[in-house]
């Protein structure tokens, strides 16, 4: 069981300026995020796009901002556990026993939620009946490409990640791609080159079609894909991938106690502390009178959710407030030199 | 204020006076109409805030950008009339906009 002073659970802008604060008066800390890489919905969303009202930083993308998160915080030693979902949280005495699906283990005094929107999950097939298939037959992710040489795979999808794995798998698979519309939004590059395989009868192109039907005994047999024109097409099939991109869902959050505001958890403007002691929520998730979505809110309730954590964490201590300007205790922490 | 129709899936009718400038999405999601989760806040960055447009109503909107349409492709089952609620800004032009909203946004 791992023990640390707070766990943040999300790696978007609020959980790593949340970590900066934590580590800055002296709380170590350790991250948890259900995607594979650091940045949240920065990442996800828009790693490109370029944002405009982070204070004192005219203009920056996601992706960026992200970087200078992750430089602010070089200094300190935290712990990230990507590609961990937050599933269990209990009460344990005066700290909170974390697990994840992967079966990590925290004990601590205090839990920031700093979940944005909650945990990005793939987004699924309309059908209902794919869910039988699921993980058998049905994947909205490529694990192991192989268990696919030699089958017929229907590929759903218009972005890279169905273009790119249309493009790979024709190489030893029978490939159907299914799309919505004509365009597709995936790389010029990727895009010219399924239509040339197309041409050359490597892919089965359908466009202006979705999949309307799934059928199979005890396997996964047929399709059925119906154009915008209602025209029904069957094609057999071993496998169907979905690639629909993500979509975030609060998940197991939901069963933690915690006072919920449709997706939201209901804070103080105090400590932004839930209705749980110790458990604390900050950024897109959070919920309170006044509370604006935006990436220095998040900034700001994190930078106090720190402060509440101090008191639990180093009960017998006293906070001090410093500044990093003048302070030598955080410039050491920092690994700075003070004048 | 223009009137603007919200359709549940359970086919509730809920007819809503929004303000000039808001988008159609807000209009919802301030009035507590279930099925806009608009996860993102209005960013054209999620697809929950889909919805079909009642079809008379398509050529009057002001076109989709190419963001929007990319965007769409992600949403639970799109169609030729859906849009993004959060890309439709309110005006008196849109007086008596029904749009239905889907079962589930993903």
């Amino acid at each position: 069981m791992k023990k640390t002073d707070a766990l943040i659970i999300g790696a978007g802008p609020t959980g790593l300026f949340t970590a900066h604060q934590l580590k800055l008066i002296g709380l170590d800390c350790e991250i948890v995020d259900n995607l594979d890489k650091i940045g949240g919905q920065c990442a996800e969303l828009y790693p490109d796009k370029p944002i405009y009202d982070i204070p004192a930083v005219p203009e920056c993308t996601g992706g960026e901002l992200t970087e200078n998160l992750l430089n602010q915080i070089k200094p300190f030693d935290i712990k990230f556990h990507l590609n961990e979902r937050v599933d269990e949280v209990k009460k344990d005495g005066e700290n909170w026993v974390v697990k994840t699906n992967n079966g990590t283990t925290f004990t601590t005094p205090n839990v920031i939620i700093a979940g944005g929107v909650g945990s990005f999950e793939p987004r699924k097939f309309p059908v209902k009946d794919c869910e039988k298939f699921e993980n058998q037959s049905v994947f909205y992710s490529i694990k192991d490409k192989k268990i696919f040489e030699g089958k017929t795979v229907s590929i759903f999808g218009g972005g890279d990640s169905a273009l790119d794995w249309a493009v790979e798998l024709s190489k030893n698979s029978k490939v159907n791609l299914v799309h919505r519309r004509d365009d597709f939004r995936g790389a010029q590059a990727t895009v010219d080159k399924v239509r040339q395989l197309a041409k050359e009868g490597k892919i089965n192109l359908f466009t202006k079609s979705q999949m309307t039907a799934i059928k199979g005994e005890k396997k996964l047999e047929t399709i059925d894909i119906t154009s915008d024109d209602k025209e029904v097409k069957t094609l057999k099939t071993d496998y169907a991938l979905g690639f629909f991109g993500l979509i975030m869902q609060l998940g197991p959050i939901a069963n933690w106690g915690l006072n919920l505001n449709k997706k939201t958890i209901d804070v103080d403007t105090e400590k932004f502390e839930t209705n749980q002691k110790g458990i604390y929520a900050v950024g897109d998730i959070c919920n309170y009178p006044g509370k604006l979505k935006l990436i220095l809110s998040g900034f700001h309730e994190g930078a106090l959710a720190a402060r509440a954590c101090f008191k639990l964490a180093r009960p017998n201590e006293k906070y001090r407030f410093e500044f990093t300007t003048s302070s030598k205790t955080i410039k050491d922490r920092l690994g700075v030199k003070s004048d | 204020m223009t009137k603007i129709t919200y359709i549940t899936h359970d086919s509730k009718t809920h007819e809503i006076d929004v303000q000039n400038g808001l988008t159609v999405m807000e209009g919802a999601v301030q009035n507590d109409i279930p099925g806009i989760d608009a996860d993102c806040g209005g960013g054209m960055a999620c697809a929950t805030c889909h919805v079909y447009v009642k079809e008379e109503w398509l050529d009057k909107l002001p076109k989709k950008e190419d963001g929007e349409e990319d965007m769409l492709d992600m949403a639970f089952e799109p169609k030729k009339n859906s849009r993004l609620s959060c890309q439709l800004v309110v005006s008196d032009e849109l007086n008596g906009l029904i749009v239905n909203i889907p079962s589930k946004q993903g």
